[in-house]
């Protein structure tokens, strides 16, 4: 998303060198790892790689688990980053900053510690866990457990996606909504929801990447039960642990190749965000937007975990 | 719709943006609210629109309180200083917008929204984006989409602020042709004293949230009534005077002030406008009880009047005279040369609280 | 309270609130002053994100640190303290520092190249910044643990050397670069974007060398981004679990981190424990946040 520099006037060998350098440094640390998976995974053929993906019955079900759990996480934060965004870019009120240091929280624990908060709170010997038993509920080491700790570790993306874009378009569409005659959901279907779609979906795309990958705090709820409470990235070790790392490897190819669509989305939806950010400061001058509050930690840009 | 303001108050903070501003807007009155920025003017608009809510004071439409209601049923078309255009939609689409969420059917829309685009003149347009039209198009469709919902009153927030000046010309001049054509009760924020005067029926100037004038154009130019409002309406030359016994003087240049009978001599201000000021060479008999000796500084040409800087000769204060430019090429002042200066009108203001601009 | 009900209050909210909204709720009552919002759902959105707030952070944390506080002082310390979780903290500090030096140190490379020079690759040099982000850790994990064996990619040259990069501490700070380069380079590059390279232009003119203007004209201006990207590159090495858990062999004393304590001791039942290391973890984590924000607040005046 970053502009085009123009080149600076230093001298073309230490350009050269320094360019060589950032190529090493990327390649190096990301991309040979990254290559490297893929190599692994196919390492004794296409059909031994469908074999490890598609014939063990626990694979086949953590493939699921992860493809329905991490949606119903990226749905309850949508909802969540959606209102939270609105109350935060759209009203002054007391305790603002403070909530908006809240939504950081989750990037910054460990999703360890929030796993086993989680448990404290739906365990056994947990808070609820008598009421719960009662109820015959289960959450911990079942699905339910799992979208809670996915949705904590998720919960930053969305709404730190589009609290910036929302103080940046500022309310005066919706004002101008609402004289106009319009009433709350006019307002957000008509206005709000085009005007962010964009950052919206980018949000959306970074949540689910984070959602599918999650492993420590899904790794504490889940009781890391084959078959019954594994996500992909939970299969990945176990079948690594059970020394079987080629079918390890191949699993986390799948893994990664959602990585990788996940970033050729993002790309194509950052290009649209830059157009339509153009198209906006041709619309108004910036000084139109009102004072942008102070974010608490990097832009989502910066600070996706 | 005839439109009444009372007693409203709003701060930001402890910054008080509007202090018990009371106001009354007959039917059909197109005014003009006037005045620096961080005078209030425009937060005054956006409660009268229902967008900002007043802490205290009461705001009647056609003797109805419609204080406490939502912006939402106040039906009055408002356009933003940036217009606010919906940004995503077309120019139809956006004219179209009050109509839809109304719920009205869509061939009355669309006879409607070409009805207004032709009345801005924007026919075949309708398709465009926002993004595709230059600012006083823009502005225009601001305006169509705010005269769709067939308002009771208009309110405009800088209309003109963001575009350039021969646009901003051409489109004052047509939106009062509008306003005579269509007859509604409107009021326009400027900060802009001539765009205030050409196009109001009715001026009202705003000084840190308070009201400091209410008048048609004639009154507020030709009676100002607080050294602020004289002061806004473009160059004047300041002077410190005396008042005693119904008269103020300049130098001992006496000019009529009968709002201080007192024969105690007092401080007061002395308010000249350069083109309330007549120069001519020294030596006409009688001038010297009427007139200030002075001395030409510079000698700046313009296209109906020009402006001479002069420095008294007592004192040695600078101030401006501007004088008809077929006048100026008679007498040929050249920087330098001695000069007497008569004044045709001054205006003169005690001290007092509200003193300081 | 189900995960469910949990979240699906709120959704109700929605539904029920409809298009009426503060206009209709507040029209009976008495004509006094309100501050009444003109922008709707002030109340649908507050509650959604008070609960979710309410439900998802603050009860969990609080349930976490209360539990830690039913222990007592002498309690929470005999837990929280234990030789083995003393090793585990050192190890967790120490590989995280280290690779949050080394990603701030290269992320610094890499931004000032991403922001200054224009070359062919540069977007796909741009975009690769990013695959940590998106690479689920665990994929991470395996990868480097693989790549660094003897046998692996890397390994092969690396061990005959005396590098061991798996089932080691050398490891763990390996994969924690890896996690956490794209904190590193983020940050900082949008900062050096926005330089104002006439101050560099004046320096140089006025004499000063290369390094000269880069220490005493660009350092100072991207300094705090620098340290607030190694803030953050800290805060995620710190809580890292899934990547390292592969890499670092787990040995107690030698290359556990704290994570990998709290989910053994969990795995073997001893709530009190792991709540007390977790608190200790919580507190370093937030203290970071902290410090992050007071950095960040200085990045945005130094941008202005």
């Amino acid at each position: 998303m970053s502009s085009t520099p123009t080149t600076t006037g230093s001298s073309p060998l230490a350009r050269a060198a320094a360019i060589a350098a950032a190529f090493a440094i990327v390649g190096g640390v990301i991309v040979v790892p990254l290559a490297s998976v893929f190599f692994e995974a196919l390492a004794e053929g296409p059909a031994a790689w469908w074999r490890a993906i598609a014939h063990d019955p626990d694979t086949r079900h953590a493939i699921w688990l992860s493809l329905t759990v991490a949606p119903v996480a990226v749905a309850f934060n949508t909802v969540f980053g959606v209102a939270a965004a609105w109350l935060v870019a759209r009203f002054r009120f007391p305790g603002r900053s403070l909530l908006i240091s809240f939504f950081d929280v989750p990037f910054a624990v460990s999703p360890v510690v929030a796993g086993l908060a989680i448990v404290l709170i739906f365990g056994r010997q947990g808070l609820l866990g008598p009421t719960l038993e009662w109820l015959s509920l289960k959450v911990i080491f079942s699905w339910p457990g799992l979208v809670l700790a996915t949705t904590f570790v998720t919960l930053p993306l969305v709404v730190r996606e589009l609290i910036p874009v929302m103080e940046a378009i500022g309310p005066e569409e919706e004002l101008a909504a609402v004289s106009l005659g319009a009433g709350g959901w006019q307002v957000f279907w008509r206005v709000t929801l085009p005007n962010i779609r964009w950052a919206l979906l980018h949000g959306i795309v970074l949540a689910n990447a984070r959602a599918m990958g999650e492993f420590g705090a899904v790794y504490v709820v889940s009781g890391h039960i084959a078959g019954a409470t594994d996500t992909m990235p939970l299969r990945v070790e176990k079948l690594f642990q059970e020394y079987r790392t080629p079918a390890s490897m191949a699993v986390a190819s799948v893994l990664a190749s959602i990585a990788l669509v996940t970033l050729i989305v993002k790309f194509v939806i950052e290009r649209r965000i830059e157009a339509e950010f153009h198209e906006r400061e041709g619309l108004a001058p910036p000084a139109d937007s009102p004072a942008v509050a102070s974010l608490a930690i990097a832009s989502p840009k910066e600070a996706v975990a | 719709m005839s439109l009444s303001v009372r007693g409203i108050t709003k701060s930001f903070g402890s910054f008080k943006a509007l202090d018990r501003v009371s106001l009354d807007v007959p039917e059909g009155t197109l005014l003009a609210l006037l005045g620096p920025s961080g005078s209030g003017k425009t937060t005054l608009l956006r409660i009268i629109a229902g967008l900002e809510s007043a802490d205290a004071g009461m705001i009647t439409e056609n003797g109805e309180d419609v204080t406490d209601l939502h912006a939402r049923r106040r039906g009055v078309g408002f356009v933003f200083q940036h217009y606010a255009l919906f940004r995503h939609m077309s120019v139809f689409e956006n004219i179209a917008f009050g109509l839809r969420v109304r719920k009205e059917p869509e061939a009355a829309i669309r006879e409607r929204v070409n009805e207004l685009l032709h009345l801005v003149r924007l026919d075949g347009l309708g398709g465009r984006k926002p993004s595709q039209l230059s600012g006083g198009q823009r502005q225009r469709v601001a305006l169509a989409r705010a005269l769709a919902i067939r308002p009771k009153m208009l309110l405009l927030d800088e209309p003109f602020g963001a575009l350039d000046a021969k646009v901003r010309v051409e489109l004052r001049q047509w939106l009062r042709r509008l306003h005579d054509e269509i007859g509604m009760t409107s009021i326009f924020v400027t900060h802009d004293q001539e765009e205030a005067f050409e196009l109001a029926d009715r001026v009202v100037v705003m000084n840190h949230g308070k009201i400091e004038q209410h008048g048609s154009p004639e009154e507020v130019f030709d009676r100002p009534a607080t050294p602020f409002v004289i002061d806004f309406l473009g160059q004047v030359n300041v002077f410190h005077g005396r008042v005693e016994g119904g008269r103020a003087f300049w130098h001992g240049i006496p000019i009529d002030f009968p709002e201080y009978p007192h024969a105690q001599s007092r401080e007061a201000k002395v308010y000249l406008r350069p083109h309330e000021l007549d120069i001519d060479r020294p030596g006409i008999p009688g001038q010297e009880t009427r007139s200030l000796p002075a001395s030409v500084l510079r000698v700046t040409p313009g296209g109906a009047v020009t402006r001479v800087a002069c420095r008294t000769a007592a004192g040695g204060e600078e101030l401006y005279v501007d004088v008809p430019t077929d006048k100026a090429r008679g007498l040929a002042l050249l920087p330098g040369e001695r000069v007497a200066i008569t004044p045709r009108k001054a205006r003169v203001f005690l001290p007092g609280p509200e003193y300081v601009i | 309270m189900t995960p469910e009900s949990a979240i699906s209050i709120p959704l109700d909210g929605i539904r029920l609130d409809n298009e009426l909204s503060l206009d209709e709720s507040l029209s009976g009552l008495p004509a006094r002053r309100r501050r009444a919002e003109v922008l709707p759902g002030f109340g649908v959105s507050g509650a959604i994100t008070g609960l979710v707030v309410t439900a998802l952070v603050i009860l969990p944390l609080a349930v976490l640190v209360l539990r830690a506080a039913s222990l007592g002082p002498a309690g929470f310390v005999a837990a929280a303290w234990t030789p083995r979780a003393r090793a585990a903290y050192a190890v967790s500090l120490g590989a995280s520092v280290a690779a949050a030096a080394i990603s701030s140190t290269l992320g610094l490379v890499v931004a000032w190249v991403l922001a200054r020079i224009n070359f062919p690759g540069r977007r796909l040099l741009d975009s690769l910044v990013d695959v940590p982000l998106a690479l689920p850790t665990a994929v991470a994990g395996l990868v480097y643990s693989t790549l660094y064996v003897e046998k692996g990619w890397l390994g092969r040259y690396l061990v005959p050397l005396g590098f061991q990069g798996a089932y080691s501490r050398a490891g763990i700070v390996l994969v924690l670069v890896f996690v956490s380069l794209p904190f590193a380079v983020r940050v900082v590059q949008p900062v050096i974007e926005s330089l104002d390279r006439d101050t560099e232009e004046a320096a140089r003119i006025l004499g000063a060398s290369r390094l000269q203007t880069f220490f005493k004209v660009v350092l100072p201006a991207i300094l705090p981004a620098v340290l607030t990207g190694f803030a953050l590159a800290l805060a995620r090495s710190l809580g890292e679990y899934g990547s390292v858990v592969f890499i670092s062999g787990n040995m107690p004393f030698k290359t556990e981190i704290a994570p990998v304590l709290i989910v053994s001791r969990l795995e073997e039942f001893a709530y009190a424990e792991a709540t007390a290391i977790a608190v200790v973890l919580l507190l370093l984590s937030i203290g970071l946040l902290v410090v992050v924000n007071v950095l960040q607040q200085r990045v945005a005046r130094a941008a202005q």
